[in-house]
């Protein structure tokens, strides 16, 4: 180690003049002052959050926030437990990194009636710059073969025989999910079984888009996969418990990706079982609407979305054969209901402004007919 | 003395008519002109940006908010990003480079004074042509505006079918334009750097600013080619029939993201390394001691700018890379925490055993390394590729980089400013005011950046123009909201302060913090020439050496 240790008056006065001012004040004067800002910046502080707090109305229902510390399903589980270690390192590090920072600021400032003088002059010390290269390299050792092990975990697990499996294809602003082994399309709501720990029934996802980069991202069920044109990615995810999971497009994707959310149903299995046979239904047919599936076969409707069973085969939209059976429509930009519905036929940019589905333009007999004709599609 | 010379200088000037000092502006090819100009120009693109930031920020105050079109919302985090990066930092720290470069090494001028001139103009016309879209975008087909594809701009996004019109083009050509223009200085820095310092500075006692000027300006010439390789590939597929991200012709998407991230990373390092500089060179004069560990400072420096070039696929850990690359990146991406850390050891033990004074240089150096630090925690929490499954994309990863750009950068920026305004006016600035600054500023950045990272925990991702109310987010967001009334006020602060230094700021003298290094010697602001006679050094402190002839630095190092 390099150190001079010897008081080195400046020779110039002059040079130091401007220093100097600064120390001529009374010390207890400066503390005082100080400690004022300290508490005038944390009330500052505690208002700005208090304020905050007081605009808030009622606290939101904690299970429709999409929290990735209150993981459901495996592969989020494992992340939140990397997460705790990588938390718990970096805090420690933090800790120790801000007390050095803090009391070497504290000690070392300039006091009161300083004499002048050059403190020691200290060029470094190659023992220490050891130790600081070494502990943090060790450090860096445990944290990657941490990750790696969850790495492994997750994008290599096998898929098992009665997986169930599907293809969701990223469209915008849209999600179609296509269930090939059970003959299902669907749009914007999952549904999935839920998987019991003893007895897992995963779900695999084949991750694919129609048109530009997409990332499906369920924070609770699993970490966000993106959708690639020209590119077949995979995920998969095993929900614990049942319920509805939210999540969004989490890849920029044009003018609405902030409306591209997802709903996840996580059902028991009979309930599963029992919205797969529905699904598989062909549409409803009822001879009270058939002035509404006139309109629907003979307007522009059919070039985007399918009804099994009409003219309509269009891919560009979702699949409308069981529409009813959908709690939102735009994607989850609003509540299905007829109000909206008509809202969504007539002046889409009113849920969701620049969506690609155009407005219709329906007169009013038109409009009522076609409403009244989606709403049996159950 | 000194203050005669700025009076003389100072009487000079303002007996020749505006246009003609106007004129010596324009055709200017003296560095510490060309470095004003840089800073300058950079400081009206930070007002732009702050606005567009501003207006997002508003937009996002309550969910489901119609401030703006989502439309125009999607083009202003394009313009911000793209200002921020291309037209504010870059610019602005070549600026503190140009300027500060030969005054440090006791050169005359930069090794090319022309090409310096040339590559300050390409840069400033690149960002007149970036604005130039709100006019020129809507092309033949009426479709665009500036162009709203994100400043990665993902492929397929920039192709022909999904953006109309010439938005995407502008945005290709400025950064092209204005990347030639910094391979320029990059090229102008490493000739100078190498050839012109004065006789007795070898590279071992070059100041640490200048070593790091190095490093960063090698880092642009090998990380600046890819991305001006991929907007030329980009006009290709949109104007010549390429197909080389052109999705539906079979074109990659991943491959614009290689491109774009090989570029991307280095560049953040490109912008960090000329900060770490700034704080290399603060924090020893206002703690009386000389940086600690020269030759190790160095050497991470050098660390990082090798390792840089290996983590860019972190950006990348969502598009399904296999599990074997995303171990490899999530190790790297570790290991250059390595260096940077040591950096911040060093920093601290320079401060040790020192005598602080706090004058807003050093405050504005304490708060970057406190914000640093965090900057850095969060970045290795983000380099654990499962946890960046959950982080990635989300506003934990712009609360993340906006604690690196504006937590780390833009406060040694304004450290910098503090620091060498005297020099470049050869007037003081306010220091009240600038502690004004300081608080005030500190107060809106943590508002705003703290509080930013948790709605990314709680699943809300970037760049949305708007969300769902009952997810949790809306406090958030408003309190991130109301940081940004603080941080306007904080620079309208150090606006002040600027216009108060140069109307009525005290003569400074040449070396109003009994600093050590060579720009110290000459009078403020320097002659155009820098230094009557080239200064002969034997140290990393030949200031000290002046000033302590009986204990000189060059017996001991």
């Amino acid at each position: 180690m390099v150190v001079r240790r010897a008081c080195f008056k400046d020779q110039d006065e002059r040079l130091d003049m401007t220093t100097k001012k600064e120390t001529d004040r009374a010390p207890v004067a400066r503390t005082g002052a100080k400690l004022r800002i300290l508490a005038g910046i944390s009330v500052l502080v505690a208002g700005v959050l208090l304020a905050a707090k007081l605009c808030m109305g009622a606290p939101p229902n904690p299970s429709q926030i999409p929290n990735i510390f209150k993981p459901e399903s495996t592969p989020a589980d494992s992340i939140f437990h990397l997460s705790l270690l990588v938390l718990t390192v970096t805090g420690l590090i933090f800790l120790v990194v801000f007390c050095l920072l803090a009391y070497s600021i504290v000690k070392y400032r300039r006091r009161a009636g300083d004499d002048g003088c050059e403190p020691p002059q200290v060029y470094g010390s190659n023992q220490v710059e050891l130790a600081w290269t070494v502990i943090p390299v060790l450090i860096v050792l445990v944290l990657f073969l941490a990750t790696a092990r969850v790495i492994h975990s997750i994008q290599d697990a096998r898929e098992p025989a009665g997986a169930v499996q599907v293809t969701v294809i990223g469209h915008q602003f849209w999600w179609e999910f296509r269930y090939p082994r059970l003959g299902v399309v669907t749009a914007n709501e999952l549904h999935v079984p839920v998987s019991d720990r003893s007895h897992p029934s995963p779900t695999f996802l084949t991750l694919i888009s129609a048109d530009t980069d997409h990332s499906f991202w369920v924070p609770r069920l699993a970490g966000k996969t993106d959708l690639i044109p020209n590119r077949v990615n995979h995920m998969w995810i095993d929900p614990h418990e049942t319920g509805i999971y939210l999540g969004q497009c989490a890849q920029y994707c044009g003018v609405e990706h902030a409306k591209m959310l997802i709903r996840v149903y996580v059902d028991s299995q009979e309930q599963f079982d029992r919205w797969v046979q529905e699904q598989k239904m062909p549409a409803a047919t009822s001879p009270t609407v058939e002035a509404g599936r006139t309109v629907f076969e003979s307007t522009g409707c059919v070039n985007c979305h399918s009804v099994t069973g009409t003219v309509g085969n269009g891919r560009f939209g979702p699949d409308l054969t069981h529409l009813m059976s959908r709690d939102t429509i735009a994607s989850g930009a609003a509540p299905n209901t007829a109000e909206n519905l008509r809202k969504w036929i007539q002046d889409p940019n009113s849920i969701k402004p620049s969506s690609l589905m155009p407005a219709m333009q329906l007169d009013e007999k038109d409009l009522n007919a076609l409403v009244a004709y989606l709403e049996t599609l159950r | 003395m000194a203050t005669d010379t700025i009076a003389i200088t100072a009487a000079a000037d303002v007996s020749r008519p505006i246009s003609e000092r106007l004129h010596d502006w324009v055709v200017t090819v003296d560095h510490k002109k060309l470095g004003i100009l840089y800073i300058a120009y950079a400081l009206v693109f930070l007002v732009i940006g702050g606005i567009e930031a501003t207006i997002m920020r508003i937009q996002l105050i309550v969910p489901n908010n119609h401030f703006v079109s989502p439309e125009v919302f999607n083009r202003m985090f394009t313009m911000h990003g793209t200002t921020m990066i291309f037209f504010v930092t870059m610019p602005i720290l070549f600026g503190f480079g140009t300027y500060l470069i030969p005054l440090m090494i006791g050169a005359r001028d930069m090794a090319f004074p022309r090409l310096n001139a040339l590559s300050f103009w390409l840069t400033a016309f690149g960002g007149l042509l970036l604005y130039f879209s709100f006019i020129g975008g809507n092309g033949l087909y009426g479709a665009g505006n500036a162009p709203d594809v994100g400043w990665w701009a993902y492929a397929p996004l920039t192709s022909r079918a999904f953006s109309l019109g010439h938005s995407s083009d502008f945005w290709t050509l400025a950064l092209l334009i204005s990347g030639i223009g910094s391979i320029g200085t990059a090229v102008n820095f490493i000739a100078t750097i190498l050839c012109m310092r004065s006789p007795g500075m070898t590279l071992g006692k070059m100041p640490l600013l200048a070593w790091i000027n190095l490093i960063m300006a090698g880092m642009v010439l090998f990380c600046i080619s890819p991305l001006t390789a991929a907007q030329i590939m980009l006009s290709i597929d949109r104007y010549l029939g390429g197909h080389f991200f052109d999705t539906q012709a079979g074109g990659s998407a991943v491959l614009w993201m290689h491109f774009f991230w090989i570029f991307g990373h280095p560049e953040v390092y490109i912008l960090v390394l000329p900060a770490f500089a700034f704080v290399s060179e603060i924090i020893p004069v206002f703690s009386r001691k000389p940086i600690f560990g020269y030759p190790i400072m160095v050497a991470a420096t050098l660390c990082i700018g090798f390792i840089g070039f290996s983590v860019w696929a972190h950006h990348m850990f969502t598009v399904g890379m296999s599990s074997y690359a995303n171990s490899f990146f999530t190790v790297t991406t570790m290991i250059i925490a390595v260096p940077t850390g040591i950096k911040i050891f060093n920093w601290i033990g320079t401060m040790w055993g020192g005598k602080i004074q706090f004058k807003a240089p050093m405050l504005f150096c304490i708060g970057f390394l406190f914000q640093f630090l965090i900057a850095g925690l969060t970045g290795i929490m983000l380099g654990a590729s499962p946890f960046d499954w959950q982080l990635g994309n989300s506003y934990f990863v712009v609360a993340h980089f906006h604690y690196v750009i504006v937590g780390g950068i833009l406060f040694a920026l304004f450290g910098a400013f503090y620091y060498w305004i005297p020099k470049m006016t050869g007037r003081m600035y306010s220091e009240t005011l600038a502690k004004w600054h300081f608080w005030i500023f500190l107060i809106g950045f943590h508002l705003t950046f703290d509080f930013m990272h948790i709605p990314g925990l709680l699943g809300m991702p970037r760049r949305i123009y708007t969300y769902e109310p009952g997810r949790g987010w809306e406090i958030w967001n408003l309190i991130v909201s109301i940081g940004v009334i603080f941080q306007i006020a904080g620079v309208l602060a150090f606006v002040a302060n600027l216009f108060w230094t140069f109307l009525k700021g005290e003569p400074a003298g040449n070396d109003p913090w009994d600093a050590w290094t060579l720009e110290w010697s000459t009078t403020s602001p320097p002659p155009e020439y820098n230094f009557a006679a080239i200064p002969v050094v034997q140290s990393r402190r030949p200031l000290w050496d002046l000033k302590h002839p009986e204990d000189p630095d060059w017996k001991y190092e």
